[in-house]
């Protein structure tokens, strides 16, 4: 049933995407192209949470007459595509919400509104995917309407490279795919999910599967060393598209990996666990600092979604930790955390990529130091930015926090390791997550206190205007949800049971029974946490504090000009800036993580030159990987390149030396 | 249940009436060893009540969020304060969130006061703010180890489970909840703005960090967060006094009179937690921001040794 509206969504959306080359200019285009996204993502919103709510009926797969002539195309909904399918029309749908109003200012909307549609479509086909050819198929035509997003502003500085190192990278992760499928296929090519999930898999090439998916999945949802293009892409594209892409794509990326690693490899190794948790763990630091060294709003989030991918990918490293030592109850605790981490992170960005939507509507501006004051002149943006702020930096009461507590509870149950290895790398990789929330909280402070406080730095920030209706409605309903999920997780964790049951074979107690709505991941006695409570008592307090405050004491407020110590300044320029804020982590953890050095070029006395502070950060990652990379292939292009020249003579020669190597081959192949 | 209710109430108002006295004492204290009289440990109170009866000068461009920040960081602080075993464990709403969550409850304090520090515009809170989150970035994973290695001596991360285990004479003395409490002590410094990570006395803009971030505030509003500062002092000396020292804890259930014996307790504690203290502050300098750093990574690599101690210790 929930397979069949799905399809019915998707197709609707891929004949939208169709009309929308022809409407896309008229005035009635844009609305009807995102009303009708928004209806179709809320019907498989609806579908795909009917079904986890009432457990679903694990219905055999629908097949089309599409595809492979021998094969066809499979779909299916289980309780892990239902999840996803969720999360991904949640974000879809706020996406094509937002839409209606901040698609107003785009300048060339038939570059847009076609591609919108079949990019949502892209990513319900590889969510709904039962064999290896849609998937992939599906997964590449995600990638492909996702390029066409990136490259909608194609004038734009930046934006050619950005879309150019996007496709490179899409490329390379489903050439890794293909080789992964290939391999679980076997030589048989049994492309059906179902018959992958059956045969059994050698360990040998179970492990080059987990390395690939790795690389396949890690790819798109951003795993260092593969996320260069993140922080390129996304900001590239709109700033709805760039939520799309950070809060639900990443997403799908990481549905690929748990359904081939946990689904269809079967019970995993003990041992899987750590390349997944030390990718996740250096992805998280390495995301979350670079993010904090970051100037521009847009690049900044996606280099938090970097970390956040990280975090995600920590617990599902703990996971099959846990699976492959037969800790069921743990390994379901670990991946219900990184699963709700999915769902809350998918929150939390999109409505942060809006607001930088918003910003750059109102002022023209990314750059944070050009903004300041804003929550003077947007009031209702900057109050919804500040909740998915406080969301991201994992602080109670919202809902960031609930999905960290509970990997910091599954890490709590390391110590039942019978592995040292893993033992000693649980606390360490616990130590390096707190460090990532607490360097978010730095980095959201930065973000809000540069762009949204103090004094406007530019001309532009100083008149921008508080943005449209329909954008300001999704992100306050947005912060209303990121609550809503950080108050009542329980209902949350209650239908993930479904999901780790199938998963992991194993579920969390039921929490909606538990007395006052508490989350207990374990047991009473082991560790509680119970967010609507924290956050009544918070509420609470607040309330009567303000209350009493005010009923006993002077009300009056005099305004005066900022004491700073006695001598305000009112050149805005006096504050500080959002290099300044990071200087401090930049000295403690830049040098290990960038290679930052600073230069204080002072001029002599009696000198009127001004001093000059110069700093240089390195992207390790362009300078050791990438680029050398590139040398060694325009090296091997251009000593190939003189083949192109040969002739006649000279390519009948090499085809004959062609020829007599194969035959020989052959002839001695054993 | 009408019980239970009122020894959590007597909880939230113990605390945020001993906050203060605390607050004087440590400074009065320090005052002594350096041989000064020094105010009246009473005087916070008074200090208090004054700033109460002005009215608030706010600065000409602040926010809303300027004006709902100390609040906002009165009532986290006070909530979390609420939440750690002072005088008894087992309280009503104990189970309302385990040490991690008190831990994060803080954070939020911090994140708004980091906030409120940079609505102004002003050079000085954005240097404090900015320090602020340094500090907190290395604090939080050492207290993660810390953390880790409680779990795994009592087996919970809940508050009061964790002092009542620690009891135990199973316990003993171990070197793992040594290290944890040197390096739980060290992280107490870093966050409470002490000595020698910050100094709450100077208004040398130069090494501060807590007082930078405040330096816009006045009346009610700076009353709201130097409360809370002294909340999140008695927070921490009450942490440590529950985790390593949890003797006189009334337990879920006793007496009238247990309780008041662990009020007594409490006071005892928070006495000899305030002098040491001052003797920690008189006798040593105030370091560098930049060595900051090196100090938080003592704390982590000591939380880091306690963990693997107890690791060798249980398989040998």
């Amino acid at each position: 049933m929930t397979v069949i509206v799905a399809l019915w969504c998707v197709a609707v959306l891929l004949g939208t995407a169709i009309l929308a080359t022809a409407v896309a200019r008229r005035p009635y285009g844009r609305t009807f192209v995102y009303g009708v996204s928004l209806i179709a993502s809320a019907a498989a919103l609806i579908a795909a949470v009917t079904h986890l709510l009432t457990g679903g009926t694990l219905a055999p797969s629908v097949t089309l007459p599409v595809g492979l002539p021998w094969l066809g195309s499979h779909f299916r909904v289980d309780a892990l595509t239902a999840f996803f399918q969720a999360v991904v029309n949640l974000g879809g749908g706020a996406a094509s919400f937002y839409g209606l109003g901040y698609g107003r200012h785009e300048a060339a909307p038939q570059r847009v509104l076609p591609f919108f549609p079949a990019f949502l479509a892209g990513m319900n086909l590889v969510l709904l995917a039962d064999d290896a050819f849609t998937f992939l198929l599906s997964w590449e035509f995600m990638s492909l309407a996702s390029w066409a997003l990136v490259m909608a502003h194609h004038g734009e500085r930046d934006n050619a490279r950005a879309g150019y190192v996007y496709l490179v990278m899409a490329s390379f992760g489903t050439l890794v795919l293909v080789l992964a499928f290939g391999l679980m296929a076997g030589p048989d090519g049994g492309y059906g999910f179902g018959s992958i999930r059956a045969a059994a898999h050698a360990p040998g090439v179970a492990a080059l599967v987990l390395v690939l998916m790795l690389g396949g999945a890690g790819s798109k949802a951003g795993l260092v060393p593969l996320h260069v293009w993140l922080p390129l892409a996304h900001p590239a594209a709109p700033s709805h598209v760039s939520a799309l892409m950070s809060g639900v794509m990443t997403k799908v990326a990481i549905y690929g990996f748990v359904r081939v690693v946990f689904d269809l490899m079967g019970p995993s190794d003990w041992w899987w666990g750590v390349p997944v948790m030390a990718a996740g763990t250096v992805t998280a630091v390495l995301g979350i600092l670079s993010a904090t060294m970051e100037r521009d709003i847009k690049r900044l989030l996606a280099f938090s979604t970097i970390e956040n991918v990280g975090i995600i990918f920590v617990g599902l490293g703990l996971a099959l930790a846990f699976q492959g030592n037969a800790m069921n109850l743990a390994a379901a605790l670990a991946l219900t955390a990184a699963l709700l981490h999915v769902l809350n992170h998918t929150l939390f960005k999109s409505l942060l990529f809006f607001g930088a939507g918003a910003v750059q509507t109102a002022t023209g501006e990314r750059d944070l130091e050009c903004l300041g004051g804003l929550i003077h002149r947007m009031p209702q943006t900057s109050f919804a930015f500040l909740v998915g702020c406080v969301a991201i930096a994992a602080l109670p009461p919202l809902n960031g926090f609930v999905s960290e507590w509970l990997i910091f509870q599954a890490i709590l149950q390391s110590p039942q390791f019978p592995q040292w290895g893993l033992k000693i790398m649980a606390p360490a990789v616990g130590a390096l997550l707190a460090m990532s929330a607490a360097l978010a909280a730095a980095c959201f402070v930065r973000l809000f206190g540069i762009a949204f406080l103090g004094r406007p730095r530019s001309a532009a920030a100083a008149a921008a205007q508080e943005v449209d209706l329909p954008s300001r409605s999704i992100m306050i309903a947005l912060a209303g949800l990121c609550l809503l999920a950080g108050v009542l997780p329980g209902l949350a964790i209650d239908s993930l049971a479904g999901v780790t049951q199938s998963m992991v074979g194993a579920k969390l107690s039921e929490q909606a029974t538990i007395a006052w709505l508490s989350v207990v991941p374990i047991g009473e006695s082991r560790s509680t946490y119970n967010g609507l409570l924290v956050f009544l008592f918070i509420a609470a307090s607040t309330a009567v504090s303000a209350l009493v405050i005010y009923r006993l004491g002077p009300r009056t407020i005099r305004r005066a000009p900022a004491w700073d110590c006695g001598f305000p300044d009112p050149s805005p320029a006096t504050q500080y800036t959002a290099g300044s804020f990071a200087q401090p982590l930049r000295r403690v953890f830049g040098g290990l993580a960038f290679g930052a050095s600073e230069r204080v070029d002072m001029p002599a006395p009696g000198d009127t030159r001004a001093a000059r502070l110069t700093v240089t950060m390195h992207d390790r990652f362009w300078e050791w990987l990438y680029t050398p990379l590139t040398q060694v292939v325009s090296l091997v292009s251009g000593t190939l390149n003189h083949l192109q020249f040969l002739t006649i003579r000279r390519y009948l020669t090499l085809v004959f030396i062609a020829l007599v190597a194969l035959l020989l081959v052959l002839a001695l192949w054993p | 249940m009408t019980i239970d209710l009122l020894i959590q109430g007597g909880q939230m108002a113990v605390v945020l009436l001993l906050a203060p006295l605390l607050t004087g004492f440590v400074r009065k204290i320090k005052a002594r060893l350096l041989r000064r009289r020094g105010p009246s440990v009473i005087q916070p109170y008074r200090d208090l009540l004054r700033l109460l009866r002005k009215e608030a000068v706010l600065a000409d461009n602040a926010s809303w969020l300027f004006r709902a920040a100390p609040y906002l960081i009165f009532a986290t602080t006070w909530v979390a304060a609420a939440l750690v075993p002072t005088f008894a464990t087992g309280l009503l709403f104990s189970w309302t969130a385990d040490l991690i969550a008190i831990i994060a409850l803080l954070g939020s304090a911090r994140f708004f006061l980091a906030l409120a520090g940079m609505d102004v515009g002003t050079s000085f809170g954005g240097i404090g703010a900015s320090r602020e989150t340094m500090i907190a970035s290395l604090a939080e994973p050492a207290m993660i180890m810390i953390v880790f290695t409680l779990a795994l001596v009592a087996g919970s991360t809940q508050l009061s489970t964790v002092s009542a285990h620690m009891t135990l004479p199973a316990v003993g003395l171990r070197v793992s909840l040594g290290l944890a409490a040197i390096a739980l002590v060290m992280v107490a410094i870093a966050e409470n703005a002490r000595i020698p990570v910050d100094n709450p006395a100077t208004h040398l803009e130069l090494t501060m960090v807590h007082e930078a971030m405040v330096l816009e505030y006045s009346g009610r509003h700076l009353a709201m967060i130097e409360i809370a500062a002294s909340l999140k002092l008695l927070l921490y000396v009450a942490l440590i006094a529950a985790v390593f020292v949890p003797w006189g804890l009334a337990g879920p259930g006793e007496g009238l009179d247990r309780h008041a014996l662990g009020l007594a307790a409490f006071v005892a504690k928070l006495a000899v937690g305030g002098v040491l203290l001052a003797l920690f502050e008189t006798a040593i300098a105030k370091m560098r921001v930049f060595r900051v750093p090196e100090f938080m990574g003592a704390a982590l690599m000591l939380g880091l040794l306690g963990t693997l101690l107890l690791f060798v210790s249980r398989s040998l």
